[in-house]
C-alpha cells in the first residue's frame, strides 16, 4: 500500500515565505500568551497539597466545598477528576499548620462530612522550595538537552544544520508551551518529560531530513541548494508521514486509554509530534537554507594518501 | 547478489532475544502473600529466628509454602492472604520488640529462574501504591552545632594545656579566641593548628585575637556527615514502622528520599519521621539566682528552661552529654513501679558521663528534651526554619558516678516513658529534618494505573501492528516481529537492571518507543521501495535500503537518547521511570529493528533471486 505516490518533486521551499510568517506568528502568539496568561503550573512546581478521593456514588461538589470551607479551608479548589466519582481537592501552601499533615486532615473531614465511604486515591504535598528547585532543574534540563544536541549535530553534520535543528526544537518547545498556556492546561512534571520527548522526536525527524539533504548534495551535482532540499524533502515525505501516523496512533492510545494522570503528557506529545513534523520540513531546512548551506559544506573531507604520487609510477 | 547473514549472526540475534525473553518471564508469575521478619536496631534475624517462626506457625496451625533466611530477614510465604494476616498477628505477639513483622508480596518466581537471577520488574509507587517522602536536612543547624562543639572543644584544649585565654566566641563562620598575652596567643595558635588541621587560623598580635575559620572542605564534611547520619537514623525509624522493602536514599545535597510501598496510614509514618528529638544532660545551676533569672537577669554561664508543668529550672550552659552518644534506650519500671527509661551510651559517651558526674555526686542533673519542629517559614536562602522547643523532662540527683548505662526516672507516665525511649532509641539527629514533599498513592489507584498502562500498551501495539501489516504487507509482519521482540527485550532488561523501576510514565515511555521504534523500519522499508523504483534488483534494493538507512537511524536515535539521558539525570520518581524505559527502548529498538529484521529478511528473502517483493 502506498499513501503518497509522488511522481514530481514538491516545491516545498517555494512556500517558505508563508511558512516563515506562519511560524513567526505562532511563536509570537505563544510568547504573548506565556507572558500574559503564564503557564498553569501544577502542584509539582507551585507547591501545595492535592488530595484525590473516590466516592462510591457521584460526588456533590457544592457540598464538598461547603464542608471544606466550614472547616476553615476556604481556598480549597474542588474539581472532578476524570469521572463524577473522583474528586480532586487542591490547597495552597499555608503558613500556620504543618502542611504535610493537611492531606490526612482533609481526608478525615471528607469522611465525616459526606457520610459516604471515601477512598483515598492519592495525596500529594510539595513544599515551596521543592517546586522552585524543580522549575529551575526543569529549565536547566531543557537547556542542557538543547546544547548537547546542538553539539552532536554540529559534530555529525554541519553547524548550519545544527542551528537549523535547534531553532526547530526551540520552535516546537515554544509552541507546545504556548498551547499549554493558551488552553491553561496543567503543566506538571510529566508534561515536562513529554516536552523533552518532543525534543527527541522532532529531532529524529529533522535528522532524517538533514541526512537526506547531505546525501543528495553529494549525489546531485550542479544544482541549487533549494532544489536539493526540495528533492530531499519529497523523498523523505513518505517516511515522515508514516512515522508520524504510527506515533500518533500510539499517542492516541495513551490519550484515550492511559488515564487522567498522563492526559497532559499525551496532549503535549500529540501536539508536539504535529509541530515536530511540520518544523522538520519547514523550520530546520529553512534555517539551513537561509544560512547558506551549499554543496561544498557537505562534501566529505578528502584525505590525501601518503605516497599517492608514487603509485602513478607503477605500470598499469 | 544475495543477502545472507553468517550463521553466527543469526544465532546471536536469536540468543539475545532468547535471553531477554528468559529474564522477562518472571513477570508472568504472580505474587505470593508473605510475611517478612527483620531485626531492629542491630539485631539480625538468624536461623534461630527462623526456627522460632516455624514453631510459632506450626503451633497455630498456619500453613506456609516456604520460609527462607535472606540478608538478615526471614521471609515466609503463604497460600492466601488470610493465612498471611493470621501469621502476622501471631508473630507480632510472640517475637517481641526486637523484630519488626511486615506484610509483603513476594514474587512467585520459580526456583530455576531465581537461581539465574531472574526477578520481576520493580513497580514504582504510582503502580504499587504507597507513600514517598522527600525530607530536607537543616544544614544551617548542623553547622551551628559543629561550631558550638568547637567552642567548647577549644576551651577544653586551652584549659588542659594551661594556656590562659580571655574568651572563646563564635562569630559567623569563625570562632574568635581572645588572649591576654602574645605568648599565650602564640602557644594557643600552635596548639590549635596541630589539633585542627581543617581550620584556617589567622592571628592578630595587636588585638590579641585568633580567628579560626572552617574551610570549605570542613563545611562540606559537616554537611555530608549530617546527611549520612540522618539517613542512618531514618533507616532505623523506618525499620520500626514494619514496612516491607522500604527505600531510604540520598537525593542531591540535602534531601533524603523515603519510599514506603504499601503504606496507607501516612499519618503515623509522618509522626515518626518528623519527630526529630534529641536529648542533652546538663547540671542544674544551684548557685544562680532563679528569681533574678526569671526577671531576665540570667547568669552568663546558665540558661533558663522550664519543665512540662511550667516550673522554671536554671541550668548550666555546658552540656554534659549530647544524645548522639545514646546507643539504646528502653522503658521499664523501677523498684517502686515508677516508669523509667534505661539508657546505654557508647564508650565515648560513657567516659564523658563519667567525667562529668564524678565531681558532682549529690548534685541535681537535668535531662533536657529538645525537639525541632519544622515550621512553614523559610529564611532568605529558602531553608526551612525550625523551631527549637526545649523542655526539662526530669531533674534527678546524681547518686553515683554514672557510666555507660544509667536510668532516668520521672519521665511521666508509662506511655510517655515508652515514647521517650522510642525517640531516644531512634537516635538523636545532628541536624533537624522536615518533610518537604509527600506523594501517597492509594491501592485502588495503583491497581487502576497498572490496568490503564497495560491497556494503553496493548492498544498502541495493536494499532501499529495493523497499520504496518496493511502498509508493508509481509515486511510489515517482519517489523511487527521486531516490535514484539523489542517489548520482550525492554521488559527483560528492566527486570535485569536492579535500579530500574516501572512507573506509569514509564509505561507511556514503552508505548512511545513502540511508535518511534517503527521509525527505523519505516526508514529502511521506504528506502527499499525507493531503490526498487529506481530499477535496482530486489536483492540490491534490500542491501541498499538497510545500508543507506543505517547512519540515519543511528543519528536519529542517539539524539533522542541524549534527551532521554538528560531527563534521567534530572528527573525523579515517575519521570525518571519514563527516562529509563525510553532509554532502554531506544537501545533495544535499534537492535531489533536493524539487526533483528535484517536476520529475518535475509532468511526469508535474501537467499534467492526475486522478481517481486511483498513490501
Amino acid at each position: 500500500m502506498q499513501i503518497l505516490q509522488l511522481k514530481e518533486t514538491v516545491a516545498f521551499m517555494s512556500y517558505r515565505k508563508i511558512a516563515m510568517i506562519f511560524s513567526t506568528l505562532l511563536m509570537i502568539a505563544s510568547i504573548a500568551s506565556l507572558a500574559t496568561n503564564k503557564l498553569n503550573f501544577g502542584l509539582d512546581f507551585t507547591g501545595g497539597t492535592l488530595i484525590e478521593v473516590g466516592f462510591e456514588e457521584a460526588a456533590d461538589l457544592k457540598k464538598i466545598r461547603q464542608v471544606m470551607s466550614d472547616n476553615g479551608f476556604d481556598d480549597a479548589k474542588v474539581q472532578f477528576y476524570g469521572s463524577s466519582r473522583d474528586v480532586v481537592i487542591r490547597l495552597g501552601l499555608r503558613e500556620d499548620v504543618k502542611a504535610e499533615m493537611l492531606g490526612n486532615e482533609v481526608l478525615a473531614i471528607l469522611e465525616s462530612g459526606s457520610g459516604q465511604k471515601v477512598d483515598m486515591r492519592r495525596i500529594e504535598f510539595v513544599g515551596a522550595s521543592v517546586g522552585d528547585e524543580l522549575a529551575e532543574q526543569g529549565g536547566l534540563a531543557m537547556l542542557t538537552a538543547l546544547i548537547c544536541i546542538l553539539i552532536y549535530v554540529a559534530f555529525r553534520f554541519e553547524w548550519r544544520f545544527a542551528v537549523g535543528s535547534v531553532v526547530a526544537l526551540f520552535h516546537d518547545v515554544l509552541l507546545t508551551l504556548g498551547l499549554f498556556s493558551v488552553l491553561q492546561l496543567e503543566f506538571d512534571l510529566t508534561v515536562l518529560a513529554a516536552i523533552l520527548a518532543v525534543i527527541g522526536y522532532s529531532l529524529n525527524d529533522t535528522i532524517v531530513v538533514s541526512d537526506r539533504i547531505r546525501e543528495n548534495f553529494r549525489k546531485i551535482r550542479d544544482s541549487q541548494a533549494e532544489d536539493v532540499i526540495n528533492i530531499s524533502l519529497t523523498q523523505t515525505l513518505s517516511r515522515t508521514f508514516i512515522t508520524s501516523i504510527t506515533t500518533l496512533l500510539v499517542l492516541a492510545a495513551l490519550f484515550f486509554r492511559g488515564g487522567e494522570l498522563i492526559h497532559g503528557f499525551a496532549t503535549a506529545l500529540l501536539f508536539g509530534v504535529f509541530v515536530g513534523t511540520y518544523s522538520s520540513i519547514y523550520v530546520a531546512s529553512l534555517v539551513a537554507l537561509a544560512l547558506g548551506i551549499s554543496r561544498e559544506d557537505l562534501m566529505p573531507e578528502v584525505i590525501e594518501k601518503e605516497g599517492e604520487d608514487q603509485e602513478q609510477m607503477t605500470p598499469q | 547478489m544475495l543477502n545472507k547473514y553468517p550463521l553466527w549472526k543469526t544465532l546471536m540475534v536469536a540468543f539475545i532475544i532468547a535471553i531477554g525473553a528468559l529474564y522477562a518471564t518472571p513477570n508472568l508469575y504472580g505474587e505470593d502473600p508473605a510475611v517478612q521478619v527483620s531485626g531492629l536496631r542491630g539485631v539480625e534475624a538468624n536461623m534461630a529466628t527462623l526456627d522460632t517462626i516455624k514453631a510459632n506457625l506450626t503451633d497455630n496451625n498456619i500453613a506456609f509454602t516456604g520460609i527462607v533466611l535472606e540478608k538478615g530477614q526471614v521471609l515466609t510465604r503463604f497460600n492466601n492472604t488470610e493465612d498471611q494476616l493470621r501469621a502476622r498477628d501471631v508473630l507480632d505477639d510472640n517475637l517481641g520488640k526486637k523484630y519488626s513483622v511486615a506484610l509483603n508480596l513476594t514474587p512467585a518466581t520459580p526456583d530455576w529462574l531465581a537461581v539465574i537471577g531472574g526477578t520481576p520488574m520493580k513497580l514504582g509507587l504510582d503502580l504499587s501504591g504507597g507513600v514517598s517522602f522527600l525530607m530536607e536536612v537543616n544544614m544551617k543547624e548542623a553547622i551551628n552545632k559543629a561550631k558550638v562543639g568547637m567552642v567548647s572543644d577549644f576551651r577544653g584544649d586551652l584549659r588542659n594545656e594551661k594556656i590562659r585565654y580571655r574568651s572563646v566566641k563564635e562569630d559567623g563562620n569563625t570562632i574568635v579566641v581572645k588572649f591576654r598575652k602574645v605568648e599565650d596567643l602564640e602557644k594557643g595558635q600552635s596548639l590549635l593548628k596541630k589539633r585542627y588541621r581543617d581550620l584556617l587560623l589567622t592571628s592578630n598580635d595587636d588585638t590579641l585575637t585568633l580567628n579560626a575559620r572552617m574551610t570549605e572542605k570542613k563545611l562540606k564534611e559537616i554537611r555530608e556527615y549530617a546527611l549520612q547520619q540522618n539517613i542512618t537514623i531514618i533507616r532505623n525509624r523506618v525499620n520500626e514502622l514494619g514496612v516491607a522493602e522500604p527505600l531510604v536514599q540520598r537525593q542531591g545535597k540535602k534531601h533524603i528520599l523515603i519510599e514506603l510501598p504499601g503504606v496507607q496510614d501516612t499519618a503515623k509514618a509522618k509522626e515518626i519521621l518528623n519527630a526529630t528529638a534529641t536529648i542533652e544532660f546538663r547540671l542544674v545551676d544551684n548557685e544562680g539566682d532563679l528569681s533574678a533569672a526569671l526577671n531576665g537577669r540570667i547568669p552568663a554561664s546558665s540558661i533558663l528552661l522550664r519543665e512540662k508543668d511550667g516550673t522554671p529550672v536554671l541550668l548550666k550552659k555546658r552540656i554534659m552529654l549530647t544524645g548522639d552518644h545514646i546507643t539504646d534506650a528502653k522503658s521499664g519500671f523501677d523498684e517502686y513501679s515508677r516508669p523509667q527509661v534505661n539508657i546505654s551510651l557508647d564508650s565515648a559517651g560513657g567516659s564523658k558521663m563519667s567525667n562529668g558526674t564524678k565531681s558532682n555526686i549529690g548534685k541535681p542533673m537535668a535531662t533536657v528534651f529538645i525537639e525541632y519542629k519544622p515550621t512553614d517559614r523559610r529564611d532568605l536562602e529558602g531553608n526551612i526554619i525550625f523551631e527549637k522547643v526545649q523542655e526539662v523532662i526530669s531533674v534527678a540527683t546524681i547518686q553515683s558516678r554514672l557510666g555507660k548505662s544509667f536510668r532516668i526516672t520521672g519521665a511521666g507516665s508509662q506511655t510517655e516513658a515508652h515514647n521517650l525511649a522510642l525517640l531516644l532509641r531512634a537516635g538523636a539527629l545532628i541536624a533537624p529534618i522536615a518533610i518537604v514533599e509527600e506523594r501517597t498513592v492509594g491501592p485502588t489507584l495503583g491497581a487502576e494505573n497498572v490496568q490503564l498502562g497495560f491497556q494503553a500498551i496493548l492498544l498502541g501495539f495493536g494499532l501499529v501492528f495493523i497499520f504496518m501489516v496493511i502498509y508493508y504487507r509481509a515486511f510489515g509482519v517482519v517489523a511487527n516481529l521486531a516490535l514484539g521482540a523489542n517489548l520482550v527485550l525492554i521488559i527483560g532488561v528492566m527486570s535485569l537492571i536492579p535500579g530500574a523501576t516501572l512507573t506509569l510514565p514509564g509505561m507511556a515511555g514503552i508505548v512511545l518507543t513502540v511508535g518511534m521504534a517503527v521509525d527505523a523500519n519505516v526508514l529502511i522499508f521506504e528506502r527499499i521501495r525507493e531503490e526498487i523504483r529506481e530499477g535496482k534488483s530486489i536483492q540490491q534494493a534490500i542491501h541498499q535500503g538497510y545500508d543507506a538507512a543505517f547512519s540515519t537511524i543511528i543519528d536519529a536515535n542517539i539524539t533522542t537518547l541524549i534527551a532521554a539521558l538528560i531527563l534521567f539525570a534530572v528527573g525523579t520518581g515517575p519521570v525518571k521511570g519514563f527516562a529509563v524505559t525510553l532509554s532502554i527502548g531506544i537501545l533495544t529498538s535499534m537492535f531489533t529493528s536493524v539487526v533483528g529484521t535484517r536476520a529475518v529478511v535475509n532468511a526469508i528473502w535474501g537467499g534467492k533471486s526475486l522478481k517481486k517483493l511483498s513490501i
